[in-house]
């Protein structure tokens, strides 16, 4: 396993930064344990031995590596290119999220930490976190937005179940963006005992690297999958982004290879002639917010402003800083995808496929309708499938009853 | 000299420690933000701090969310409360700066923010979203006129209480507890050792403790180690809970000041 080479791409920076992105904009209290978490992480990215404990968690706890499923009904709807599912939604769990848990658990265990801290939005997050804190016997606390709470609530028991303690945000939208400013507050105040387990590749340095370099792993399977399968490198790649880190974690090793063009879809909510939608690198401007410099969805008054999915995991005003950055340097490009699409979408690919993906990969699927007609027989499409949706059943019925 | 350092040091000769108030701007609303403002400054305060609002505070506990949130929703923005503060240096001669995170800076414009704010008289700013690695970048000398005050915490190495101090003016915003603004009911000894040593190792400038004092009792524990107290959340609950003659502020301000008095 290969966390962090990539060749002639270098970042981020000492600082932190992602050209002009990310940075460590938060409050000084947390500075000493930014610093070290950082060298926490720098000595043993390399370390075999550290290495080995992850690789064996991720083989026999996780059950990586999760398959590449070649499309052939999706493939045959659209007769163009090849389509190929990564499978995250067959992680332990039912999303990627684990992936990034299980390597910041050990980190917090080296680092000698007792008790968890998490943020969630669509619970995704809030389960994986909590089911390693049941893994390693560590106390574990997850901040909710209250209307997450509500429209996630199946991933609360499941918390529960887990030995997690559920904490509802009241403050602001009530979604993800409280949750993260809960959770911060949260460590802010008991930083000598408490590790943050961020969700995603958001926050200050070095939090948008180390969940990016944890994520990778879905990005060098697919590398060698596809190898294995089709003898070359995919054409293009599909990801829904609202942190970010599942489209981080495939587009990363992938990053030096330009012939493969790199897509995210944000999440365009009601649409993007709205202001009831979270497509922060299609409409959003430059800011700091939550410990970085990153694209955001503010007011001219640089309020953050309160933004919509119907995905409670994209439901989010900022986006990571690199993919701040590689937007910026046209390597990967953003498009969006409304409520009503990615509902459309998870029907097509649990009648296309037999998979019912979460509604935040959904959004990825939908962008297909747009990218296929312009691709030929001979390139191959990667969607990363980020997670399954029996968690979204309830949002589906209500929204789609009378059409299943 | 800093006109905020000249008066914190008048303050100390004369044998007393500064009282520094915070205030969010257009809070309780926008008129009576004034009428608090001069209460505050009427009865003892010999700082105001006005905080600039944000929809996401996150070094601030409920209390000044809560009055965040007032403020936002009774449209309060970054010029205006810039305008509110030049409008109370013309009636006061007392130092008075500001307290905002970076975002809205950045989004008025850092150059126009410090223009607006020096032609306004104010004194200084503190963004506790800037820490000192991020200090040069965001700050880039553009901040001339305006003290830049910076802020340690109880994690803070002797080292970097250090370069805080090398790099603030004015004061040092010398924060007491790890967490977030707020009421504290008490303080435990590590809280003292800790402020004895950032004092001690803050050479440049006078130094202010802040975050959870609420009571005249907090001031005398922590007068031997501070230049001066920040008092924020206790005054915005009080304003909360006060009837429209704000006595109950006035009061507190008062057994404040008196308490900064050796």
């Amino acid at each position: 396993m290969n966390l962090i080479e990539n060749n002639n791409y270098n970042y981020p920076d000492a600082k932190g930064k992602f050209g002009v992105f990310g940075g460590k904009f938060v409050p000084e209290t947390l500075m000493s344990a930014l610093y070290e978490l950082e060298d926490m992480y720098n000595s043993l990215k390399e370390n075999p031995d550290f290495l080995k404990e992850l690789y064996s968690l991720q083989k026999d706890y996780n059950g990586r590596p999760t398959p590449l499923t070649y499309a052939n009904r999706l493939t045959d709807y659209y007769e163009k290119a090849k389509i190929y599912l990564k499978r995250e939604d067959l992680c332990h769990t039912g999303a990627h999220k684990i992936n990034n848990a299980l390597g910041q658990i050990l980190l917090a265990i080296k680092l000698g930490k007792k008790r968890i801290i998490a943020e969630t939005g669509a619970g995704q997050h809030g389960v994986a976190t909590a089911t390693v804190c049941a893994k390693f016997g560590l106390q574990c606390i997850v901040y909710m937005g209250e209307v997450d709470v509500e429209r996630q609530s199946l991933n609360v028991f499941r918390m529960k179940m887990l030995g997690a303690e559920v904490r509802p945000v009241s403050s602001g939208s009530k979604t993800l963006k409280d949750a993260t400013n809960e959770a911060i507050r949260d460590w802010v105040a008991n930083v000598k005992d408490t590790h943050y387990i961020i969700g995603s590749v958001v926050g200050p340095h070095p939090y948008p690297m180390i969940v990016r370099d944890f994520q990778s792993i879905i990005g060098e399977e697919v590398k060698t999958q596809i190898l294995e399968k089709e003898n070359k490198l995919p054409d293009y790649i599909v990801a829904c982004v609202g942190g970010g880190s599942n489209a981080m974690g495939i587009f990363y090793p992938f990053v030096g290879n330009e012939n493969v063009k790199l897509i995210g879809i944000e999440a365009a909510g009601y649409g993007i002639e709205t202001d009831k939608h979270c497509a922060t690198l299609t409409l959003g401007t430059p800011g700091i917010f939550q410990g970085m410099n990153t694209y955001l969805l503010q007011d001219k008054f640089g309020q953050i402003s309160e933004v919509h999915s119907i995905s409670a995991g994209l439901d989010y005003p900022g986006v990571g800083p690199e993919h701040s950055m590689l937007n910026d340097i046209k390597r990967a490009q953003y498009f969006s995808a409304t409520d009503e699409e990615a509902l459309e979408a998870t029907l097509q690919i649990s009648k296309l496929e037999g998979i019912l993906p979460a509604l935040e990969t959904a959004h990825a699927f939908s962008y297909l309708n747009k990218l296929m007609p312009n691709t030929n027989k001979e390139e191959i499409v990667i969607v990363n499938v980020s997670g399954r949706g029996d968690k979204d059943l309830n949002i589906i019925i209500k929204n789609l009853g009378d059409k299943i | 000299m800093s006109k905020i350092k000249e008066h914190i040091e008048s303050l100390n000769n004369s044998g007393r420690k500064a009282l520094s108030v915070f205030l969010t701007a257009g809070f309780p609303d926008n008129n009576k933000f004034f009428d608090t403002a001069r209460i505050i400054l009427d009865n003892g305060a010999d700082i105001l701090e006005i905080g600039i609002p944000f929809s996401d505070p996150l070094a601030d506990g409920p209390v000044i969310q809560q009055s965040s949130q007032i403020a936002l929703q009774n449209g309060i923005t970054l010029e205006k409360s810039i305008i509110a503060a030049g409008k109370l240096t013309k009636e006061f001669d007392k130092p008075i700066i500001l307290m905002g995170y970076a975002n809205p800076i950045i989004s008025f414009g850092k150059e126009n923010f410090v223009k607006a704010a020096v032609e306004n008289k104010i004194c200084g700013v503190i963004i506790p979203d800037i820490p000192i690695e991020e200090y040069d970048d965001f700050f880039e000398n553009k901040f001339a006129g305006l003290d830049t005050i910076l802020l340690t915490t109880p994690t803070s190495s002797e080292e970097r209480i250090k370069s805080i101090d090398l790099k603030s003016s004015g004061f040092v915003y010398c924060v007491s507890v790890t967490g977030t603004t707020g009421i504290r009911y008490d303080f435990s000894d590590d809280t003292l050792i800790n402020l004895e040593t950032t004092y001690r190792n803050i050479i440049k400038n006078k130094m202010m403790i802040g975050f959870g004092i609420s009571k005249p009792e907090d001031i005398k524990t922590f007068s031997p180690y501070c230049d001066g107290v920040i008092v924020g959340s206790a005054v915005i609950k009080s304003i909360m809970n006060d009837n429209n003659k704000f006595e109950k502020t006035k009061e507190l301000i008062n057994s404040l000041s008196k308490a900064c008095n050796n």
